[in-house]
């Protein structure tokens, strides 16, 4: 089963949206005439085996409808298998009694640096932003993440299960982001979250401006002249490759990485993660996915995404966006809390992100902090909306809707059991399933993974 | 320069007594209650006249003519204090033409953030509405970096908001230590004691100082002098220390010399309650702090309940990127992660004010403490409660910041 999974993972992978893509193979006959033909990096990723699991008499937010009360639900093989409320535990089950309890789907962040900003926060292992050039699409984050990040235990104590590891802002165009389950692991292949689409990272506004001020870009008008030339090259290329790819006539055409990233966009194939703080800057981007032909599957950060909410609306681009942050820049002095809910009340897909080794942790409270902003100042959101912020909407986002995110029979149990209502200060998560394994536990020290470079320190650990 | 110091201090003490009387009587009826400096009280008014509490308890004669607020089913407290903050100081911090807290040179005991401090910044109002009433704000970054400042939360003119100049000295027993040390956080330690026994040296010397007839000392005159209320325990030396280590150095550097000693962050607290507890320091933590550094690896969320738990008074802090209106949930946070609730409370009011020689004047509803009073729609640190009313200095502050007026613009699109 574990095997079976990955290898189906390197198939996914390969069969994107159906289109000729670099890493599917060739003619079965025929060896891969090019090393773009082999399957590039693949996921190692296994699902740990677990019993059963019942939970019981909980409510439950199951980020897909209705909250449901007095409910059970049913984990088997991985699987969300059933959601009532006279479920019959199966032989074995590890049956949890969740009066009083609160259950959600797995936590998913669109924007986190674990393992590419590691702690301790060394130059060491600050392998985030390769800021030699304003585009580096050539670069993937999977190749800088670190798997021993004692950031990555405390993250999973918070109820994540599911994280998008991007590069950082300084480039326009920074690099593929990894998708990446939050397990133990030796190596980064081993939490790739089989079958996920890549992200590109790009960046507008200040970052980019601020590192190339002396080569360039200096400029807003200068970042947008350095993607459209970036993704000028794009198309050429992809023409390129897609006539070879039909006709296989001749020697194939120069890999060119940062190409083959880009050429992938506008295939569709890998989704645009867009960090951008200005409405007006947003709207210039929409325009220039409308150039190319490809759109933005999220903003992040998105601060003033709320003057544009009928925008983003309108394009079904979402916007990942903090509770609260604001006024550390002048592209984020127009931050307001309501940012989410405004957005929800304009039929924009809102989620909540950290891109935060802190808030990573507490994205349940972040989101609670967004939810009243938006009820104390009269807007229409409930918790079954904030529940999608952090769950639902950021696997649309990663392009995992129909793997994970909500609680629905057949869905993937990544799921989280909590003390109280997450959108309490108080609550905390007590269990967090990762696709059906028991990952933590708050009352066993046995299921609180602590890194290889937790061994031996004076630090205690998660759960605390 | 200490001229101009003294007379600053001078002004805000002024400016203390006088704060702007609220224009009227105020009678806060039939809440709960917490005085911080008592336990909780059901169905109590708070009355408040001048800006000042007159009374607290059950049984308050309520004046005909005053105003009154019904806070059935709500919860008033104290308003917050925030320990450690730049409000007024920094507008946007990658904005260097907005930042106030910064100055070059690594000893700048002298430094007094106070004169630098703008009513007007838009970070305020973000603050206050979320029942932050005052705070003190610090300088940035050096080794031995100037004098934090007390200020209240509302106020047109800088005398208005400035309660107590010179509240602290802020020094930095961590990396800034490490650096002002030359590579060694020993010598940095050193150094600061040599600044110290300098300071007194001076101080009894000044005639010789004065006719050059002493040996160089480690920094100007100016410097010295600042330095000088520390040594006298007058005022706080304001110690950021996160490792044990470095806990441990602030604990004997103040032992040794008499010092009231305040630390900040304090991430491995907890590995040295029981010492802090014996030596009454209040610590300053961050209870979202967990996250380790090689400064702080055994960091983590219980350590505000574990210092409390041995004694230790807790005050909090946060340094989220939302601003210090985080404050309220990080003190829930900590509630979270073991602190009891009571405890909270007072670790975000009544604990930073005696902490920083503000005891008689605010962090409790008593009578003639100033009027910084907050009503809660139901239990403060929570994200579903809302600081209905908040008062500072007994006067109302607007439901208003430029986030509102943001939201309002933005409401319903196209805006108009």
């Amino acid at each position: 089963m574990p095997r079976w999974s990955a290898l189906l993972g390197a198939g996914l992978l390969a069969a994107c949206a159906g289109q000729p893509a670099p890493s599917q193979p060739g003619p079965k006959d025929a060896a891969p005439a090019t090393s773009a033909d082999r399957v590039q990096y693949a996921s190692t990723y296994a699902r740990r085996p677990f019993r059963p699991v019942l939970i019981r008499n909980a409510t439950i937010l199951t980020a897909a409808g209705p909250e449901l009360r007095n409910a059970s639900l049913l984990l088997e093989d991985g699987k969300v298998t059933a959601i009532g409320t006279a479920l019959a535990a199966p032989e074995g089950a590890m049956v949890v009694d969740g009066s009083g309890k609160f259950v959600t789907p797995g936590i998913i962040d669109t924007h986190s640096h674990l393992g590419v900003y590691a702690a301790p926060g060394t130059f060491a292992e600050g392998d985030g932003n390769e800021a030699t050039n304003p585009v580096t699409a050539e670069v993937w984050a999977e190749h800088s993440i670190w798997p021993q990040d004692p950031q990555i235990p405390l993250a999973i104590a918070g109820g994540v299960t599911v994280i998008q590891v991007l590069p950082g802002s300084a480039n326009l165009i920074g690099g593929r982001s990894a998708v990446i389950r939050l397990v133990p692991a030796r190596t980064v292949q081993e939490m790739k979250y089989p079958g996920a689409r890549y992200g590109l990272k790009m960046a507008c506004g200040e970052n980019p401006k601020r590192v190339y001020r002396s080569r360039g870009p200096s400029t807003r008008m200068g970042n947008m002249a350095g993607y459209r030339d970036a993704f000028i090259d794009a198309e050429e290329y992809r023409a390129k490759w897609d006539k070879w790819r039909a006709e296989r006539k001749g020697d194939p055409p120069e890999r060119n990485l940062r190409l083959e990233s880009l050429a992938g966009v506008l295939r569709g194939e890998i989704l645009v993660q867009n960090h951008c703080y200005r409405a007006d800057e947003m709207a210039q981007m929409l325009d220039l996915a409308r150039e190319f032909g490809f759109t933005i599957r999220s903003f992040h950060h998105a601060v003033e995404a709320y003057k544009i909410a009928d925008l983003l609306a309108q394009a079904g681009t979402a916007a990942s966006v903090w509770a609260d942050w604001w006024g550390f820049k002048m592209e984020s002095y127009d931050g307001v809390p309501q940012n989410a809910a405004l957005l929800q009340q304009a039929g924009a897909r809102a989620i909540i992100h950290s891109d935060d080794e802190g808030g990573i942790q507490r994205l349940n409270q972040e989101a609670a902090k967004a939810l009243h902003a938006g009820r104390q100042a009269g807007l229409p959101v409930t918790r079954e909306d904030a529940i999608r912020w952090i769950t639902a909407n950021p696997a649309w986002a990663l392009g995992l809707e129909a793997e994970t995110g909500t609680l629905e029979a057949g869905k993937k149990a990544d799921v989280v059991v909590w003390s109280a209502d997450p959108f309490s200060v108080y609550a905390r998560a007590e269990l967090v399933f990762n696709e059906g394994w028991l990952v933590f536990d708050r009352t066993d020290p046995a299921r609180q993974l602590r890194t290889d470079f937790n061994l031996g320190q004076a630090a205690p650990g998660v759960g605390r | 320069m200490n001229r101009i110091r003294r007379i600053s201090a001078l002004a805000a003490a002024a400016a203390l007594a006088a704060l702007p009387a609220g224009a009227q009587t105020i009678a806060i009826t039939g809440g709960t209650v917490h005085p911080v400096s008592g336990g909780p009280l059901e169905n109590a008014t708070v009355l408040i006249r001048d800006g000042r509490i007159v009374a607290v308890g059950r049984e308050v004669a309520i004046p005909a003519d005053a105003r009154r607020v019904d806070a059935r089913g709500k919860v008033v407290t104290p308003g917050l204090i925030h320990p450690a903050s730049n409000l007024g100081l920094l507008e946007v911090s990658s904005i260097e033409a907005t930042d106030e807290t910064d100055v070059a040179g690594d000893v700048t005991p002298s430094f007094d953030v106070s004169a630098g401090i703008n009513p007007d910044n838009v970070r305020i109002p973000v603050a206050r509405l979320e029942g932050v009433t005052s705070t003190v704000v610090l300088p940035g970054g050096g080794f031995v970096a100037g004098q934090a400042a007390w200020i209240g939360l509302l106020g047109d003119r800088r005398e208005d908001v400035i309660r107590r100049a010179g509240v602290a000295l802020l020094a930095n027993l961590g990396a800034a230590a490490k650096g002002a040390g030359g590579g060694a956080r020993a010598r940095g330690l050193a150094r600061l004691e040599r600044l110290l026994d300098d300071a007194a040296e001076y101080d009894r010397r000044r005639a010789d100082f004065r006719r050059n007839a002493i040996q160089p000392l480690s920094a100007p005159a100016e410097e010295l002098e600042a330095l000088l209320p520390v040594l006298r325990g007058e005022r706080p030396l304001y110690v950021v220390a996160n490792s044990e280590r470095d806990i441990r150095n602030a604990l004997h550097l103040a032992a040794e010399r008499r010092l009231r000693l305040v630390l900040l962050g304090a991430a491995e607290g907890w590995k040295v309650a029981g010492e802090l507890a014996r030596a009454g320091v209040p610590v300053v933590v961050n209870p979202f702090q967990n996250v380790p550094g090689f400064d702080n690896l055994g960091a983590r969320w219980d350590n505000p309940a574990l210092l409390a738990e041995a004694g230790v008074t807790v005050v909090l802090t946060e340094s989220e990127s939302g601003g210090p209106r985080n404050l309220r949930w990080g003190a829930g946070h900590a509630v979270r992660n073991g602190l009891p609730w009571a405890r909270a409370l007072e670790a975000v009011t009544l604990a930073p004010a005696r902490a920083f020689g503000a005891g008689h004047e605010a962090g409790s509803l008593e009578p003639g403490k100033l009027a910084d009073v907050v009503v809660w729609s139901g239990d403060p640190f929570e994200y579903a409660t809302r600081a209905e009313l908040v008062l500072i200095g007994g006067r109302e502050v607007p439901a208003m910041s430029r986030q509102t007026e943001l939201l309002e613009r933005y409401r319903r699109l196209p805006p108009q």
